[in-house]
C-alpha cells in the first residue's frame, strides 16, 4: 500500500500537472512559433539573439515584433498590446515557458556550441502555434543527456535546424567527409570532435548547481 | 570557569530537548572569563605558542570546549519558549501533510523583455563600468560589475597605475550602501515629504536676497573635497557670491598632517610613500595597511611586493605604536608605546640622525629600539622611510620629513606633492570659525553638503547645539540619510549615491578618476554637483553636463571626445598625477611637550569598520570582525591586560570615561599588545538616526572628543561602573584543534632560520593511500580518481607573508556570494555566516606579542571529511576537485560542519537572507543561489566564476589562461596574497607558489589533502634587537 502511494507520489510529481510539459502557459499576445518558424522561415537567432554567446537566450524586445508589424498586420486585433508596448515604453509581461528552479544554472551558448539542437530539448517549436516546454526540465531529464551525449550531438552547423533528423540506414548524414547511418556512431564521434567533457566532469554537481 | 564533573553532567542533562527549565541555562553562551583563573594559568603554565584570545592563553575550560564544537554551545539548540519536542509534537501532525505535497509545483513566472534594447546588451552577460569610490576625498578607483543596469559586484581596477586592482572594505561594501532601504528618499521640510519645486521655491526669496548681500549670509560646509569639477564650481559660486564662506569639515580631517607639512617645509604638502623601493620602513604610529589610510591599496601591495624571503631583499618593518594595528601585527619589530610619548621617541630618533630636534635619550627598551632603528636608517640612506602616524601632533609629522630629509629619502621612498584636498584649510579652526558665525547671529543660510556634523564634530565646539539654538532661517541639509544634522535642518535633501552620479574625485597621488553612474537614481535625489550647480543658478544641470564641460575646458586638444571615451573606459584620466613638489626643509620643530608620564591617556581612532560612522548602517561593515579584535557590531574601549589587571577590570566591564566635565560608559576590550597607562576609543558608533542597522550600536565616542585634542588626550579618568555589557567578537569561535607545540596552524620563522632551514614549515605528510576512505576521493567518484589526468584542477595559495588582514577578501565573498548578515545577537550564537575568516593569531608575550594573520575559506580538501558523514549527498566532489555544495539537497543535519577540522562551513540556522526588501533584491549575484533557512553554505572557490570562464574558453576551443580567471577574494585584495588557479598547470602561478619550500597545509597529518595551502610567514628581525 505505502509502495503504491509512494509510486503515486513520484508519478504525481512526473505528471505535466506539476512540469507543466506540454501545457500552454497564459501569454498577453497568443505568439505562435508555428506561423513565424514553419510559415516564415524566421530563424531562431532573429528573436533569440543571445541565444549562441550568453546563458540566456533572450527574449526579443518590442523592437523585435514591431519591425516586421509596423508593415503588415499593422491593425490587427490582437497584437495591440505589441502596439502598446511600443508607444507606451512599458515592457510586455510574457509567461515563462521554460522555467528552471533557481538553484539551475543552464547556460544556452555552451550546449548550442556543442551541438545540441534546439529542438533536442525545445521540442518541435515550429508545429506550436502555442508555445509549451515540451520537456519535463527534471533533473532526470538533464541528466539523460549528460550521462550520454553521443545519444543526441548533432553537427554544428544542424543545431538550428528545426526539422533535422538524426541519421538512420535510410536517411544518413555526411559529416567531415565520413557518411553515418547510426546516431551513437556519429555522436561518439561528436563527443570526440567537440571536446565534450568526460560524463563525470558534467554530471559533477557544480556543473549545474552553485 | 571551573567546569567539575557535576557541571558538565548538568550540561548533558540541560541538552536533552523538553526540559524548559534547564534549557534557559543554554541562554548563557560563553561564559565570562574569570580573570583570576586566567592570570593563575599564564603564570604556572606554558600556554600555546599562538593564541587567538586570552581566554585560549589560559587554557580556560570553555575555551577548550568551544574548541570542540563547530558552532558554540547554544548554537545549535532551540531556545524559544516553545520546547524542540513540544515543537515536533506540534508540527509532526502538519509535516505529515507535507510530505504529501512535498513535491512543489512552480509558480507561473513572469518575463520581461525590453521595448528597446540597447545595442551593446547581451541579456546573461555582466558589463564592467570604471568609476571611483572616494572616502574622505581620496579615490579607490574600481570596475563595477552590472546585470542589466543592477549593479551588483565592486572590483578593484587592475589596470589603474596607483590602485592596480586592490580595495579596501569599504570600497567593497558601497554597494550595499547604495541598495540600503533606510537611505533618505525624499525631501524633506521639518521631517514632512516635499518636492524639488517646493524648494527651489522657499530658498529664491532668501537667495535673492543674499545676491544683494554678496552672500555675506551664506555658509556652505562641506567635507574635504577632491574633485576637481566640484572644487572649480564652489570657486564659481564663491566669486559671485564673493561674501560667502566655504568651511570644511571632517573627523578624520588631516589637520596634523598638514600642519607637520607646514611646520617642516613652510606649506601644506601631501606626502606620498614608495614602499617598493624602501629597505627600511619605521611607521611611527602610523597605520598606513589599514582602510581608511590614504593610499593604503598601493602601500599594502608594495609593502607585500617586498616580503618574498625567496626573491629580492626583504624590506625590515619596525613599528612603534598606540593602538594594535594591522602595521603593527605586520611588523618586525613593534614597540608598543602611549601616543603621548612617540613625539619624544621622534625627537630622540631625529637627534640620533642628526637633526637638531632637542632633547630624548629613551629609557631601557625603547632606547635599544630607538638606536637599532637609527643604525638601520643610517646604513639604508635614501632606501628608508619614516612614515608618521595620522593622530599624531604636527611635531611628529615634522620630524619624520626632517628625518627622510637628512637620509635623502625625498625624491627616493618620499615624495611631495600639492594636497589632494581642494580646500586644504585646517578644518577644525574652519568648523570652530563657522560656529562662532552662527552663534554671532552672522548666517542666514546654513547649507551643509554632506556629512553628519551635528554627530561627529567635537564636543566642546557645540555645532548640534548651535544649529539647534541658533536661530538661522534656512539650514539646509544634502545627505545620503535623514540623520543627526539633517533632523536639526528645515530642510533635507537626499543625496545620489555615487553609484547613481557624475563626478570627478583624486586618488591619493592625484590621478583623477571620473565618477559615473551605474544606475539611475533609486530616489531621484541631487548629487553635489548638481546642488552647487542650482545655487549658482544653473537649476536644471545635469551632473553628466558638469563634469563633462568642467573637463572641456581643462583639455586643449581637438579631440576631446576620444580623451573623454577614454577617460571613462579606463578609469583614470592619463597624466593628472600631481608632479612631486621641491621643498626646503626649515629646522623648526617646536618645544619638545612635557608628558606626565603617570597619566592616563586616551587615543582617539576611527573605527575599522564602519569609519568615522558614516558607515554605521551598512550591514557588511557592522558584522566584520575588526581586524585586531575580531569583534562585531560594537565599539569597545581597548586597555592593556596589564593595566586591567592592576584596575581589576577585564574584558566587557562597561567603564565610565570621564573628560572634561562629560562622561560616556562603555564596554572594555584587552588587547593583547596595548600599551599601558592609555586607552583607545573608537569613532563611528553610538548613532542615534542611523538606520535600522546602525541605530543603538555601541557608544558615542565623539562626545568626549574635542577640538584641541581630536586624536589623544590626557587627563581623562575611568571608573568602574559594576555592570557589563556583551561583546560580540568571533576571536574565540572556529577555532581548529592541534596539540599544543606540534603542527602550529600559523608557521612562521625569521628570515636568517628560513635560510638555514628552507624546508621548515614542510611535515612528513601521510601517504594518500593511509586512508580509511574510498581511495582517491571520497565515495562518489569512481575508486582511484586521479585529478592530474584533468584538464584543470583547481587550487589556491595564501602567502601569510603578504595578508595585512584588512579583511577586504571578506567583503568581496559576502558581495560575490550574496551572504547574508545575521545580527549581533546570532554573532554571539556563533551562527555569522562568512565564508571567508581572517583569523588574527598571537604569538608570545600578551604585553607585546607578535601578531598574525590568516584568511581561511574552504579548504575544497581532496579527501573532504564532511562528504562521507552527508546522508544525502549534499556535498560531493566535482572532477576538479571541488568540494561542492548543493544546497537543493542539504536537509540540514549538519554532520558536515561537525566533520569539518576547519570549520569553514556555515549554517542558516534561521532564515537570515533577507527575501523582501525590493533594493536587496537588486543587488544580489544572479550567478549565486540566495540561500534559504536550514541549508549548510560555504566558499565554493567562486564556482559561478570557473563556470563562467570554462564556458567562454570552450567557446573559444582553448583554455583558461592563468590568471584569467580570479577568485572574489583574489581580484581585490590589495596585497596580491591570494592566488587561485590551476594546478594541473605547472607553470600556472598558483602551482609555481606551492611549490615553494613555505608551502604547507593546515592539519596536514589529518591527510585530507587541502587544496587550499598556505605560504609561511616569514619575518625580518633585526639580529641586533634579537639577542
Amino acid at each position: 500500500m505505502a509502495a503504491i502511494a509512494l509510486w503515486a507520489c513520484i508519478e504525481f510529481q512526473r505528471s505535466p500537472y506539476v512540469t507543466y510539459a506540454a501545457v500552454a502557459k497564459p501569454q498577453p499576445v497568443p505568439f505562435s512559433h508555428q506561423h513565424h518558424v514553419a510559415g516564415l522561415g524566421i530563424d531562431c537567432r532573429y528573436c533569440h539573439t543571445s541565444v549562441e554567446v550568453s546563458s540566456f537566450a533572450g527574449i526579443p524586445p518590442t523592437k523585435t515584433c514591431m519591425n516586421c508589424h509596423q508593415q503588415i498586420w499593422t491593425a490587427a486585433p490582437l497584437l495591440e498590446p505589441v502596439r502598446e508596448s511600443f508607444r507606451s515604453g512599458k515592457s510586455l509581461v510574457w509567461t515563462r515557458v521554460n522555467d528552471l528552479p533557481d538553484f539551475v544554472y543552464f547556460n544556452h551558448s555552451i550546449h548550442i556550441n556543442k551541438g545540441v539542437g534546439c529542438n533536442t530539448c525545445h521540442g518541435p517549436v515550429d508545429r506550436m502555434p502555442l508555445m509549451y516546454n515540451y520537456a519535463s526540465l527534471q533533473m532526470e531529464w538533464c541528466l539523460d543527456c549528460h550521462r550520454a551525449p553521443q545519444k543526441y550531438l548533432r553537427p554544428r552547423d544542424q543545431v538550428f535546424n528545426m526539422r533535422y533528423e538524426q541519421p538512420s540506414g535510410a536517411k544518413p548524414i555526411t559529416v567531415g567527409g565520413k557518411q553515418y547511418t547510426d546516431q551513437l556512431a556519429l555522436g561518439t564521434d561528436l563527443v570526440k570532435e567537440y571536446k565534450l567533457r568526460t560524463v563525470s566532469d558534467i554530471t559533477s554537481c557544480s556543473t549545474c548547481h552553485r | 570557569m571551573k567546569m567539575d564533573s557535576e557541571s558538565t553532567n548538568q550540561h548533558h542533562e540541560a541538552v536533552c530537548p523538553g526540559k524548559k527549565e534547564k534549557l534557559v541555562q543554554l541562554q548563557t553562551e560563553r561564559p565570562a572569563l574569570d580573570l583570576d583563573t586566567v592570570r593563575a594559568r599564564v603564570a604556572e603554565t606554558k600556554g600555546p605558542e599562538f593564541w587567538r584570545s586570552l581566554e585560549e592563553l589560559a587554557g580556560s575550560a570553555e575555551f577548550q570546549e568551544m574548541m570542540h564544537r563547530e558552532f558554540p554551545k547554544g548554537a545549535s539548540e532551540w531556545l524559544d519558549g516553545v520546547s524542540r519536542r513540544g515543537f515536533l509534537k506540534l508540527m509532526s501532525a502538519s509535516l505529515a501533510l507535507a510530505g504529501m505535497t512535498a513535491c512543489t509545483k512552480q509558480p507561473l513566472e513572469p518575463i520581461v523583455p525590453y521595448v528597446r534594447q540597447p545595442e551593446d546588451v547581451v541579456p546573461g552577460r555582466p558589463m564592467f563600468y570604471a568609476t571611483a569610490f572616494e572616502l574622505s576625498g581620496y579615490a579607490t578607483p574600481i570596475l563595477v560589475e552590472s546585470h542589466l543596469f543592477r549593479p551588483t559586484k565592486i572590483e578593484g581596477n587592475p589596470q589603474h597605475p596607483v590602485s592596480q586592482g586592490g580595495t579596501d572594505v569599504f570600497a567593497q561594501a558601497s554597494i550595499l550602501g547604495m541598495y540600503d532601504p533606510d537611505r533618505s528618499q525624499t525631501i524633506t521640510y521639518l521631517g514632512e515629504t516635499r518636492t524639488w519645486g517646493a524648494f527651489l521655491e522657499a530658498f529664491r526669496a532668501p537667495l535673492s536676497i543674499q545676491k544683494g548681500l554678496g552672500g555675506a549670509g551664506i555658509r556652505i560646509l562641506t567635507q574635504t573635497i577632491s574633485s576637481p569639477t566640484l572644487a572649480d564650481q564652489m570657486r564659481s559660486f564663491l566669486k559671485a557670491f564673493p561674501q560667502a564662506k566655504w568651511h570644511v569639515y571632517d573627523p578624520g580631517g588631516r589637520d596634523n598632517a598638514l600642519a607637520g607639512a607646514q611646520m617642516a617645509f613652510g606649506q601644506a604638502v601631501e606626502t606620498q610613500y614608495k614602499l617598493d623601493a624602501a629597505d627600511v620602513i619605521v611607521s611611527l604610529d602610523a597605520d598606513f595597511l589599514a582602510s581608511g589610510f590614504p593610499g593604503m591599496t598601493r602601500y599594502a601591495r608594495d609593502f607585500a611586493s617586498r616580503r618574498n624571503p625567496d626573491a629580492g631583499a626583504m624590506n625590515r618593518l619596525y613599528v612603534v605604536e598606540s593602538t594594535p594595528s594591522p602595521a603593527g601585527a605586520k611588523a618586525d619589530h613593534h614597540l608598543p608605546m602611549r601616543a603621548a610619548d612617540i613625539e619624544g621617541f621622534a625627537r630622540a630618533l631625529a637627534s640620533a640622525l642628526g637633526v637638531h630636534a632637542g632633547s630624548g635619550a629613551q629609557q631601557g627598551e625603547a632606547q635599544r629600539f630607538l638606536e637599532a632603528i637609527a643604525k638601520e636608517l643610517q646604513a639604508h640612506r635614501g632606501s628608508s622611510v619614516v612614515i608618521p602616524g595620522e593622530h599624531q601632533p604636527p611635531a611628529v609629522h615634522a620630524l619624520a620629513h626632517a628625518i627622510n630629509q637628512i637620509l635623502g629619502n625625498v625624491g627616493k621612498t618620499v615624495v611631495f606633492t600639492d594636497p589632494v584636498d581642494a580646500n586644504p584649510v585646517n578644518q577644525t579652526d574652519s568648523l570652530r570659525d563657522l560656529v562662532a558665525d552662527m552663534r554671532g547671529g552672522k548666517v542666514d543660510i546654513l547649507i551643509i553638503l554632506g556629512g553628519n556634523p551635528a554627530y561627529e564634530s567635537p564636543a566642546d565646539l557645540g555645532f548640534a547645539d548651535a544649529l539647534k539654538s541658533t536661530n538661522i532661517p534656512m539650514r539646509v541639509h544634502l545627505g545620503l540619510y535623514h540623520d543627526e544634522t539633517a533632523e536639526l535642518c528645515q530642510w533635507h535633501i537626499n543625496e545620489t549615491h555615487y553609484l547613481e552620479q557624475w563626478g570627478d574625485t583624486r586618488a591619493y597621488e592625484g590621478t583623477v578618476s571620473i565618477v559615473q553612474p551605474l544606475i539611475a537614481p533609486l530616489y531621484s535625489g541631487r548629487s553635489k554637483h548638481e546642488f552647487v550647480a542650482y545655487l549658482s543658478g544653473l537649476s536644471e544641470a545635469s551632473g553628466h553636463d558638469l563634469v563633462r564641460s568642467y573637463w572641456q575646458k581643462q583639455h586643449a586638444g581637438q579631440d576631446f571626445e576620444l580623451f573623454w571615451k577614454r577617460a571613462l573606459n579606463d578609469g583614470w584620466i592619463q597624466g593628472t598625477a600631481f608632479e612631486p613638489k621641491q621643498v626646503a626643509l626649515k629646522s623648526e620643530f617646536g618645544s619638545p611637550a612635557t608628558v606626565d608620564a603617570n597619566a592616563l591617556e586616551i587615543n582617539y581612532r576611527r573605527d575599522p569598520s564602519v569609519f568615522d560612522g558614516r558607515f554605521a548602517n551598512n550591514g557588511w561593515l557592522q558584522e566584520l570582525p575588526k581586524p585586531m579584535t575580531k569583534l562585531t557590531w560594537d565599539n569597545p574601549v581597548m586597555m592593556a591586560p596589564v593595566m586591567a589587571d592592576r584596575l581589576g577590570l577585564k574584558s566587557e566591564d562597561v567603564i565610565k570615561i570621564s573628560l572634561n566635565g562629560k562622561s560616556i560608559a562603555a564596554p572594555l576590550w584587552l588587547q593583547a599588545g596595548h600599551p599601558d597607562k592609555s586607552i583607545t576609543v573608537f569613532l563611528g558608533y553610538g548613532r542615534t538616526r542611523a538606520g535600522r542597522v546602525g541605530t543603538g550600536a555601541g557608544y558615542n565616542a565623539y562626545e568626549i572628543r574635542y577640538s584641541a585634542m581630536p586624536w589623544l588626550a590626557t587627563g581623562v579618568s575611568i571608573e568602574k561602573t559594576g555592570t557589563t555589557y556583551k561583546l560580540a567578537s568571533t576571536q574565540g569561535y572556529q577555532t581548529m584543534e592541534t596539540p599544543v607545540g606540534e603542527r602550529p596552524l600559523v608557521r612562521t620563522t625569521s628570515l636568517e632560520d628560513y635560510k638555514k632551514d628552507p624546508e621548515f614549515a614542510r611535515e612528513e605528510e601521510p601517504d594518500a593511500d593511509e586512508t580509511l576512505y574510498p581511495h582517491g576521493n571520497g565515495h562518489i567518484q569512481p575508486e582511484g580518481w586521479d585529478y592530474t589526468k584533468e584538464p584543470y584542477a583547481w587550487g589556491m595559495a595564501i602567502d601569510l607573508n603578504k595578508c595585512v588582514g584588512c579583511n577586504n577578501c571578506i567583503v568581496a565573498c559576502q558581495s560575490e556570494n550574496n551572504i547574508p548578515i545575521v545580527g549581533k545577537e546570532q554573532v554571539n550564537k556563533g551562527r555569522h555566516m562568512h565564508w571567508l575568516r581572517v583569523d588574527a593569531y598571537y604569538q608570545g608575550d600578551r604585553n607585546n606579542p607578535r601578531a598574525h594573520f590568516q584568511p581561511v575559506p574552504c579548504m575544497q580538501c581532496e579527501a573532504a571529511p564532511c562528504e562521507l558523514v552527508c546522508p544525502v549527498g549534499a556535498t560531493v566532489h566535482s572532477t576538479e576537485g571541488l568540494n561542492d555544495m548543493v544546497y537543493n539537497r542539504c536537509v540540514g543535519t549538519r554532520y558536515c560542519s561537525n566533520n569539518c577540522p576547519y570549520k569553514v562551513r556555515r549554517f542558516n540556522f534561521l532564515l537570515f537572507q533577507d527575501w523582501e526588501t525590493p533594493q536587496l533584491k537588486m543587488m544580489r549575484n544572479p550567478d549565486v543561489t540566495v540561500r534559504s533557512r536550514g541549508v549548510m553554505e560555504k566558499c565554493t572557490y567562486c564556482v559561478q566564476r570557473i563556470n563562467q570562464h570554462r564556458i567562454d574558453s570552450e567557446r573559444e576551443d582553448r583554455k583558461i589562461a592563468d590568471g584569467e580567471l580570479q577568485t572574489a577574494c583574489q581580484q581585490s585584495c590589495p596585497a596580491n596574497a591570494i592566488v587561485f588557479g590551476n594546478i594541473n598547470d605547472p607553470n600556472s602561478q598558483v602551482s609555481k607558489l606551492k611549490a615553494q619550500s613555505r608551502n604547507y597545509s593546515l592539519l596536514a597529518d589529518l591527510n585530507t589533502r587541502p587544496r587550499t595551502t598556505y605560504l609561511a610567514e616569514i619575518k625580518n628581525p633585526n639580529p641586533e634587537l634579537q639577542a
